[in-house]
């Protein structure tokens, strides 16, 4: 039998709306600061939007582990690739002298780079790890330019959010808010262990976010897109992989 | 709660001193509310992180110490189970289907749940200081003798007494604290390790451990101590009556259902 005083009753409702009024609240809040992922639907909504929320709130500025150079791994694991298209099999002939990386959207001034203008700019490595959703990893040094020095070049709006990355691979591309792109370690990456990168890594260029997990670390990118809305990519949810039902933000 | 007619009390319940002779007496539950709604999620979500974490396992079922490992690496040993990935060299001649993206997906949510959960349990535990009350066993009892006893009780299939029904006996109160205290926490520390984001944020927490990879074999085996301390919880509920303790952990009475009105 249960018994149910007034005062009991009365406690409960007040606690169970103070409850649902600081949830609202809180929500509110997460939406303006950019505490929620886009993949934030669905039955693990939950556990993606205090992942992200958290981790943004605690790790914004905070660096990946780096290791000295003798701890880089003697056979990095490049995983498996998907069949090569043939427009990259041309390009690949001709030494990737007509690969292109594009910016346009939300930028002063749209603009394409070769790998030799990418190269150009002042370059950055660092000796990080690359871990996999499935347990594996490897460290390796790497090197290439700040994608933060590219938006600057292009210069981003200030109503930016997002920067949307597509790869040559037929429907691969992702997603990172402003906090990844700005940061210092996050590099388009165009070589590896002192030489151009690998095709099987993703040569000629690659996303390099050493904060997050391999999948968001995409091969052949050719493309960038500045956006303050990802509803307008895909089905809205951030990225291929997770259409696929794989998290978006993946510094977990 | 509870609300029993004294003269129906089943002989072996506890009765508090305080008890008056007034016909209905408030009897405090075997568990308090707290304690059996925390447990009951606790136990979903174990079942969710162990299922998922079995899955994640599946996609690479070897284990390495220190920072690094992958295929080409040598490993510190292998699961003999064929994996969902086709370059993992598995001896079996087929691929498991991938059920990585879900299996992260909700393997991070019940974390999140089972974290939150255990937090409250364990910051009410010290306010209403039921770790010391229930659990931190009495000094006369931590002596070799009654440790023996109490191993030994339930290798003989012997029942537990009137007594144990309604309170642990010190080989148990060891065991929920080490768990509680030892496991949980190694557990949660060894998968946060493995978190890229909070790693950058807190490096210590990989190094302490001695590397990514050893962070994974430990979360690896940590978890299986967590199975065999479910194992053996279930073979102690199941000798000591499962429907009444089971009942207990649900409704705060123990006994069977039959002496209840």
């Amino acid at each position: 039998m249960i018994n149910l005083s007034r005062r009991k009753l009365i406690v409960s409702g007040l606690a169970a709306t103070a409850g649902a009024s600081g949830l609202a609240v809180a929500a509110r809040m997460a939406q303006k600061y950019g505490l929620v992922p886009p993949d934030y639907g669905g039955v693990y909504g939950l556990g993606e939007t205090l992942t992200y929320a958290s981790q943004r709130l605690l790790t914004r500025h905070s660096l990946a582990r780096e290791f000295p150079r003798s701890r880089i791994s003697p056979r990095p694991f490049p995983n498996e690739l998907a069949p090569l298209t043939e427009d990259f099999k041309r390009l690949n002939a001709g030494g990737f002298a007509d690969w292109r990386l594009s910016v346009d959207g939300m930028v002063a001034q749209p603009a394409s780079f070769s790998i030799a203008d990418l190269k150009s700019y002042p370059s950055r490595s660092h000796i990080t790890e690359l871990a996999c959703e499935e347990g594996w990893s490897y460290i390796a040094e790497w090197i290439g330019v700040p994608l933060s020095h590219i938006l600057n070049l292009v210069g981003v709006l200030s109503q930016a959010r997002y920067i949307v990355y597509t790869s040559m691979e037929p429907d691969t591309w992702d997603s990172i808010d402003m906090a990844d792109a700005l940061h210092p370690q996050t590099f388009l990456c165009y070589a590896m262990n002192g030489k151009d990168l690998p095709v099987p890594h993703g040569g000629p260029l690659r996303m390099r976010l050493p904060r997050q997990i391999g999948y968001k670390n995409i091969k052949f990118i050719t493309h960038l897109t500045v956006t303050d809305n990802l509803k307008r990519f895909g089905k809205g949810m951030g990225s291929a992989a997770a259409e696929a039902g794989y998290a978006w933000y993946t510094g977990i | 709660m509870a609300i029993l007619g004294s003269a129906q009390l089943p002989a072996e319940a506890s009765v508090p001193s305080r008890v008056s002779t007034a016909p209905v007496t408030k009897v405090s539950p075997r568990h308090s509310g707290l304690v059996r709604v925390t447990h009951w999620i606790t136990t979903l979500c174990f079942f969710a992180l162990l299922l998922t974490g079995i899955e994640i396992v599946i996609s690479h079922p070897r284990f390495y110490w220190g920072e690094t490992g992958t295929v080409l690496t040598k490993p510190l040993f292998q699961l003999p189970i064929p994996s969902s990935r086709r370059l993992v060299p598995t001896g079996y001649g087929y691929v498991l289907p991938d059920q990585n993206g879900w299996s992260r997906a909700l393997h991070f949510e019940a974390a999140w749940i089972a974290v939150l959960t255990g937090l409250l349990y364990v910051i009410s535990g010290l306010l209403t200081r039921h770790f010391r009350k229930d659990l931190v066993p009495s000094k006369a009892d931590l002596s070799w003798r009654a440790l023996l006893t109490s191993f030994a009780k339930p290798l003989r299939f012997e029942r537990p007494s009137a007594a144990e029904a309604s309170s642990y006996n010190v080989l148990q109160r060891l065991t929920y604290l080490f768990v509680i205290f030892v496991l949980f926490p190694l557990v949660i520390w060894s998968g946060l390790a493995l978190s890229l984001g909070f790693a950058s944020a807190f490096p210590w927490c990989v190094t302490l451990l001695g590397g990514r990879q050893s962070a994974r074999t430990i979360h690896f085996f940590v978890s299986l101590a967590l199975v065999l301390f479910l194992f053996v919880h279930l073979a102690m509920v199941c000798l000591a009556g499962f429907w009444s303790r089971t009942g207990a952990m649900i409704t705060g009475r123990i006994g069977t259902r039959k002496e209840y009105t």
